[in-house]
């Protein structure tokens, strides 16, 4: 066992893990942050995006242990004082969801995009979610939505 | 997916590293994680020690300086898209690492890892080969430098040996009139290269005076395309003398070309041309 400390959200967390437990299972598991969702665990689909250090990155393919000492904000952490997020507020606005189970991950990736693109073109924003899959919604009403985000702040 | 059990441990200067890799066999290093991680939830590989190299700082960084760019082991793909100094020294690395996988991977994945696993669909062996690159090593008999035609040894088979750490690579800055660039067909999933194609080519007065391209995706190492090359030394480039240098691709490609079940052989060696020359196109359009 090795022990983890990790800032979740802004709050120092700590947990003892098998060097081998990934980022999505503690966060998931011993941190009971069940946002981050787990859908190929194959580093293909981004539903377990989240940002480590401020940059997204695929919690299924990061061992718990390299991310001891870093900051780590999953979809939980986004909303302030009971306000949701300017990406979250354009996800319920443009319908950018339907089962929801790809939102979190392309959510976290679009926080990403907007930080290094704050005006972004359809085709970045495409560029931006390509490592995110949606088994619903078509991707339009995903780009809708980061647009409307990206137009708002 | 979980892996075999193993035990971490975490260097934290790059003398540390090469320490903790001589005293325990068996032991890999981790950098990224990106093509490690997924081989040893897939139980490819189970190594029994990791030593994560992560946070070791002499790996970090880019620098350019007497005419070349000195590149750490543990730069991302993202970090190199977005520099400034390697899009104007190496344009070939800067579109290639820009489309690298996906904007999660680049954020994650490195160059060293990159080049150490070489995966004969990865984008970097091929720009690095065609841009003439150095590769430095440091292992249990000191630092020495291996080019990258003597590199890639075969299917994710480099110079870097078991106890060995890759610490910088090495790219000649672009000299005057030189261009370069990366064209590839990705796979629509993994973004993996189906059909990848460096090209760098020296314009002087008009006529071309060296010329490199460099193919992955077919073969288990990069495929340099001789005959293409040499087609295109001597010439003025335009429309036709590259079309005329891309089709013979097929001949330097010769019968070791590999298919899977995304794309077959066939499939691979017949799409090869095209990106040939639209990757030399693009090169021949940025010589200055
Ligand atoms: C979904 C997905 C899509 C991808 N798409 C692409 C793509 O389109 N094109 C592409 O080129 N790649 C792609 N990759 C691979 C990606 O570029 C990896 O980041 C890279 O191949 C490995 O780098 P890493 O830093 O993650 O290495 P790791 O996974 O940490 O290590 C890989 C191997 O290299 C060794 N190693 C790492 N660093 C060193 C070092 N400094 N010295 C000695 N040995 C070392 C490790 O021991 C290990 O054997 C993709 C990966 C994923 C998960
Ligand atoms: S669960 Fe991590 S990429 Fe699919
Ligand atoms: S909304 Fe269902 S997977 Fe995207």
């Amino acid at each position: 066992m090795s022990q983890v400390a990790i800032i979740v959200n802004g709050k120092a967390r700590k947990a003892d893990v098998e060097p081998r437990m990934l980022l999505v299972h503690v966060l998931r598991e011993q941190f009971n942050l069940t946002g981050t969702h787990l859908g190929c665990d194959t580093s293909q689909c981004g539903a377990c995006t989240v940002l480590v250090d401020g940059r997204s990155a695929k919690s299924c393919t990061i061992f718990a242990v390299q991310a001891d000492g870093s900051e780590v904000t999953t979809i939980e952490g986004l909303a302030t004082d009971g306000q949701l997020h300017p990406l979250q507020k354009g996800f319920w606005d443009a319908h950018g969801l339907q089962c929801g189970y790809c939102t979190p991950g392309m959510i976290m990736s679009a926080v990403t995009l907007l930080r290094d693109t704050p005006d972004p073109t359809e085709a970045q924003i495409r560029e931006g979610i390509a490592g995110n899959l949606c088994r619903c919604t078509g991707y339009q009403h995903i780009v809708d939505a980061i647009q409307l985000a990206a137009g708002r702040r | 997916m979980y892996a075999s059990n193993f035990n971490y441990l975490r260097a934290g200067t790059l003398a540390e590293a090469s320490a903790l890799l001589q005293k325990n066999p068996g032991a890999k290093v981790l950098a990224g994680g990106h093509s490690l991680i997924p081989l040893m939830k897939l139980r490819l590989a189970s190594p029994t020690v990791v030593i994560d190299i992560g946070r070791v700082p002499e790996l970090r960084g880019i620098s350019l300086s007497g005419g070349a760019l000195t590149i750490g082991a543990l730069t991302t793909h993202a970090e190199l898209a977005a520099s400034a100094a390697v899009q104007d020294a190496a344009q070939a690395l800067s579109e290639a690492a820009g489309h690298v996988g996906d904007p999660a991977v680049r954020n994650r994945g490195t160059i060293g890892g990159n080049v150490a696993h070489a995966d004969p669909a990865s984008d970097l062996p091929a720009v690095l080969t065609a841009l003439g690159a150095t590769f430095h090593i440091t292992g249990p008999g000191g630092r020495r430098s291996v080019q990258a035609s003597d590199f890639f040894k075969g299917m994710m088979n480099t110079a870097v040996g078991e106890h060995d750490i890759l610490t910088t690579i090495e790219v000649p800055a672009r000299a005057a009139g030189q261009g370069s660039a990366y064209a590839k067909f990705e796979h629509p999933a993994s973004r993996y290269a189906v059909v990848g194609v460096a090209a760098c080519v020296i314009v002087n007065g008009g006529t071309c005076v060296a010329a490199s391209i460099v193919l992955c995706g077919l073969t288990s190492t990069p495929a340099r395309a001789k005959s293409g090359e040499q087609a295109l030394v001597g010439q003025a480039l335009t429309r036709e003398t590259i079309a005329a240098a891309a089709g013979k691709v097929g001949t330097d490609l010769g019968s070791d070309v590999l298919g899977d079940i995304f794309a077959s052989a066939e499939y691979r060696a017949a799409v090869a041309p095209v990106y040939v020359r639209r990757a030399v196109e693009a090169a021949a359009s940025r010589a200055r």
